[in-house]
């Protein structure tokens, strides 16, 4: 498997659908969860959705309504399970780098 | 009370379309409705929404087209009108920001869209001018001439409305290579 970063946007929207929610439920999630840093567009959201579910990592829920809803498939955890082992990595070789710096 | 305000924007200063018509919002004249160089405003209170200007890849009455502004109206944003693939937003400032794009990639693509409509008009414009001078130097049609004069100088601006487009795309492309 080749070593993809995932883009924030991403990595929130999948996160956010641990849980079927629809277009406008993901972008108060990834906002509420980044504790208001995370705002995705709704134009940015809509692209993303589209990819992800051309990848087989979410899928979209039987309509009820108007509005879609979506949740995260295997193939989607497998790939945030990914994620956070390269975000660790990040973090680990950051934070044993810049720990001399300030002493 | 309505008012129409008649005004001209080339394709490639849509980012100064999209900031007119905020402004006016600001004074409290809100777009209700776009045709080509003709906006209608409708007299409330200033500063109750926010605009967005998006060129759409197909027409509003596309099946994905119609798919992504059913997807904006959930969002909380509302579908004012469309001129040709060029599509108006608006959202209640009370609701906060209103943005289209929220990461580089899709501001990429969305540049990217009007630089490819850009340059399908600049080809089919530089076709007409070489027709023509074709049909006026070569095939001695005098009237062809002055009219090869006005489409070329078009084709010019055609041109310089490219460049401009241009450099905000590879600004941001070059500004990809450090962020997302």
């Amino acid at each position: 498997m080749e070593a993809i970063a995932l883009t924030e946007a991403v990595y929130y929207i999948l996160l956010s659908l641990d849980r079927p929610l629809h277009g406008y439920g993901i972008m108060q999630n990834a906002e509420q969860l980044s504790g208001g840093r995370v705002r995705l567009a709704a134009g940015t959201l809509y692209g993303a959705l589209n990819t992800l579910l051309e990848k087989g990592w979410i899928k979209a829920l039987e309509e009820n309504g108007r509005k879609k809803e979506y949740e995260i498939t295997e193939l989607g955890r497998e790939a945030v399970r990914r994620e956070i082992l390269r975000l660790r990595e990040l973090l680990s070789n950051g934070e044993m780098i810049t720990k001399g710096w300030d002493a | 009370m309505r008012r129409v305000i008649r005004k001209a924007f080339f394709i490639w200063n849509f980012r100064e379309e999209e900031k007119w018509i905020n402004e006016m919002s600001e004074q409290g004249l809100h777009l209700v409705d776009a045709g080509r160089f003709r906006y209608v405003f409708e007299e409330g209170e200033p500063g109750a929404y926010r605009y967005r200007l998006e060129l759409l890849q197909n027409y509003p009455s596309h099946a994905e087209s119609a798919d992504y502004i059913a997807f904006m109206e959930e969002t909380g944003a509302e579908y004012v009108d469309h001129v040709d693939r060029w599509v108006y937003f608006r959202k209640k400032a009370a609701d906060g920001e209103f943005d289209l794009y929220s990461d580089i990639n899709s501001r990429i693509d969305h540049v990217g869209r009007i630089l490819t409509l850009i340059r399908i008009l600049a080809v089919v414009e530089g076709i007409c001018v070489v027709m023509e001078l074709l049909a006026g130097f070569v095939g001695h049609v005098e009237a062809a001439r002055p009219i090869a004069g006005f489409l070329a100088c078009f084709e010019v601006l055609l041109l310089m409305g490219w460049k401009k487009v241009k450099a905000i795309h590879d600004g941001l492309v070059r500004e990809r290579a450090i962020r997302e």
